[in-house]
């Protein structure tokens, strides 16, 4: 069943086999999201945030219950259909960067607008646009070992974000950055999500995304036990996160 | 197009990794070149020496001649009917008398085949001018292989003996005038030449013959009837026979370097899949399928199948245009082995050969590189990001 939200969770079950046990990641999580949200999922390691993010993401299945993202059930998709969702509507962002090694900023950040068979005048002033957005159009021709890590994020932001998808998705995007990267690339992602709608859903237990957030979801050991509103950094009205 | 595109860059972003796979495919592909072009080169070589020196453009055989049964000799010859005697009188042919017989050099006997041709005959390529007779002793013609097994040097002398129709034997001396180097086995290996009307004589069959040997390029009137024509190809059909035969060794040779050539790139695309899960994971979170990073893979392989044929190409193609023009040695003793060759070989390299080498190396080089990603098949996108294997 398709709908208008960005997301829809529903009794989201995911369990891994472990040797000849199970280990239950997911456990009846039922949530949904709006488009233009600035969310995250916290808790600690194995809580299961980074599952979520993998279903939604449609790189894994769940075990039972059903997810929408942007009105396509996850489980109902092929290979194929995944992988354009993923091309034309979502992007990552991970913990280690995953640029592409032998690639530069400019081409790293310009693939998924190869994927897209976006013309090639095109594809040369969105890439531009996005690594401007980064900060980064002055490394557009620096490979991945030649930048810092924060440089890496930010091109890995660009990257995201090039081809405008309405949903990013960042897995403890700040986990291996100082503070000071962290709050250029959270401000960075805060400005993408302000100025261009785009609806981000990190999965942290970092203290300084958490202070950005606009909305704050607990997981604790695969459920729910809280689905917070609160007020990011330096704004006014609820209670800060 | 795309997935070309990255797959070139990811093969030149290993930098001199893939140069070195590429080299050792390279040689693989060179080696086998040339190894393939030798016994082609071989192959040519011993036919055009055989035809040349023996077969001609083909033989009429009296019918009762069979080469590999000596005893048929003492009734395998007749006259020579009308249709081939023109051809001989024209100079476009040959007339052979074969006879068993027997020398005794140095007081020990040793059979042989007493073969008569007339001194002048321009069919054959060997020096049958050397044994014309002048009225002194009998002149003989040995190759040098045999004088060399007999101990009989030009200018010696040495007892034949044969037997004559009706039975009884008869001998006389002959004088050793040449000893030829000759490349074809089968015209030096225990035989005397003589000249034909000398052994007519001496055997008492005047105006007969054994077999004729016709011009090459001359077209084969039909066998008269008591004769069978054999055409080039059914004489040659032995000699094609052994260098199959060798052919099929050098393939084995050829199989196993191109063995190894083969693990490197499987090695290296199993090392790739393992180093680069983290990559895969992005590819597809970044919207790649399966089946697209299965083919970036597979390409990757692939490609150094085709830096090879490039890397081969700039350094083969020289390598073995001088090799061809310059010949291989052939060792001491190989035309023992039954082939009749020079003293080189001469390297024949023919585009079908070539390109037979590329297509089959490229072909076995995808397939290689496809093998190894099976595994990505296998692989979770989830904990490929992880830089975990499933």
């Amino acid at each position: 069943m398709a709908d208008d939200k960005l997301i829809r969770a529903e009794n989201l079950v995911k369990i891994f086999p472990m040797g000849s046990s199970q280990v239950t990641a997911l456990s009846q999580v039922t949530l949904s999201f709006q488009t233009g949200e600035f969310a995250g999922l916290v808790g600690p390691s194995g809580s299961g945030k980074t599952t979520f993010l993998n279903i939604v993401g449609t790189l894994d299945a769940p075990s039972s219950g059903s997810a929408f993202v942007l009105g396509r059930e996850v489980e109902s998709l092929s290979h194929r259909e995944a992988a354009g969702l993923r091309n034309r509507s979502i992007g990552f962002i991970f913990q280690t960067f995953n640029l592409l090694p032998v690639y530069t900023a400019y081409e790293n950040v310009e693939f998924p607008l190869l994927l897209l068979k976006t013309p090639a005048a095109q594809r040369r002033k969105m890439v531009m646009d996005a690594l401007d957005w980064v900060g980064l159009a002055d490394r557009a021709r620096s490979r991945p070992p030649q930048l810092s890590g924060g440089e890496s994020q930010r091109v890995a932001i660009a990257r995201a974000m090039v081809k405008r998808p309405p949903l990013l998705l960042a897995d403890e995007p700040t986990a291996n950055l100082d503070a000071e990267n962290s709050h250029h690339i959270l401000q960075t992602m805060e400005k993408l999500n302000r100025q261009l709608a785009t609806s981000f859903l990190f999965a942290t237990h970092d203290e300084k995304v958490i202070g950005y957030l606009r909305r704050k979801i607990t997981l604790v050991d695969g459920r729910v036990t809280r689905d917070e509103n609160c007020r990011p950094r330096g704004a006014e009205g609820t209670e800060p996160c | 197009m795309l997935t070309l595109r990255l797959a070139l860059r990811n093969v030149l972003g290993t930098g001199i990794r893939a140069w070195l796979n590429a080299l050792i495919i390279s040689l693989a592909l060179v080696v086998a070149t040339w190894n393939q072009g030798l016994v082609s080169g071989m192959d040519e070589q011993a036919a055009q020496a055989a035809q040349a020196i023996e077969f001609g453009g083909g033989q009429y055989w009296q019918e009762k001649y069979d080469p590999f049964d000596p005893l048929t000799l003492d009734e395998a010859h007749a006259p020579l009917p009308p249709a081939l005697q023109a051809l001989v009188d024209d100079g476009r042919a040959a007339a052979v008398l074969v006879l068993q017989g027997s020398i005794y050099p140095r007081g020990r006997m040793r059979s042989i085949l007493l073969k008569g041709i007339d001194p002048g005959q321009p069919i054959l390529d060997f020096p049958t001018a050397k044994i014309t007779a002048d009225g002194g002793e009998l002149p003989a013609l040995i190759g040098g292989r045999f004088a060399k097994a007999v101990g009989l040097a030009r200018g010696d002398s040495v007892t034949l003996r044969w037997r004559e129709p009706g039975g009884a034997f008869n001998a006389q001396d002959a004088a050793v005038a040449h000893v030829m180097s000759t490349t074809v086995a089968s015209i030096d290996s225990n035989q005397l030449w003589l000249p034909l009307a000398k052994l007519q004589e001496m055997a008492r069959l005047p105006g007969e013959a054994t077999l004729v040997v016709l011009a090459r390029g001359t077209p084969p009137p039909a066998a008269p009837p008591g004769w069978t024509f054999r055409d080039a190809d059914y004489l040659l059909r032995d000699l094609r026979e052994l260098v199959k035969a060798k052919s099929y060794g050098r393939t084995i040779f050829l199989v196993i370097f191109l063995s190894l050539g083969m693990l490197a790139i499987f090695d290296t695309q199993v090392l790739a899949i393992f180093r680069r899960r983290r990559e895969i994971g992005t590819l597809v979170a970044l919207g790649f399928t399966r089946g697209q990073v299965i083919r970036l893979f597979t390409l990757e392989g692939a490609l150094y199948g085709v830096l090879a044929v490039i890397l081969g190409a700039l350094y083969g193609l020289p390598l073995l245009w001088l090799q061809a023009r310059a010949g291989f040695p052939v060792p001491a003793g190989t035309e023992d082995m039954g082939i009749s060759i020079g003293e080189r070989i001469y390297p024949a390299y023919s585009a079908g050969l070539i390109l037979g080498i590329v297509l089959v190396s490229l072909l076995v080089t995808t397939v290689v590189s496809l093998l190894p990603t099976r595994r990505i098949a296998r692989l979770k996108p989830t904990d490929a990001l992880r830089g975990r294997m499933s």
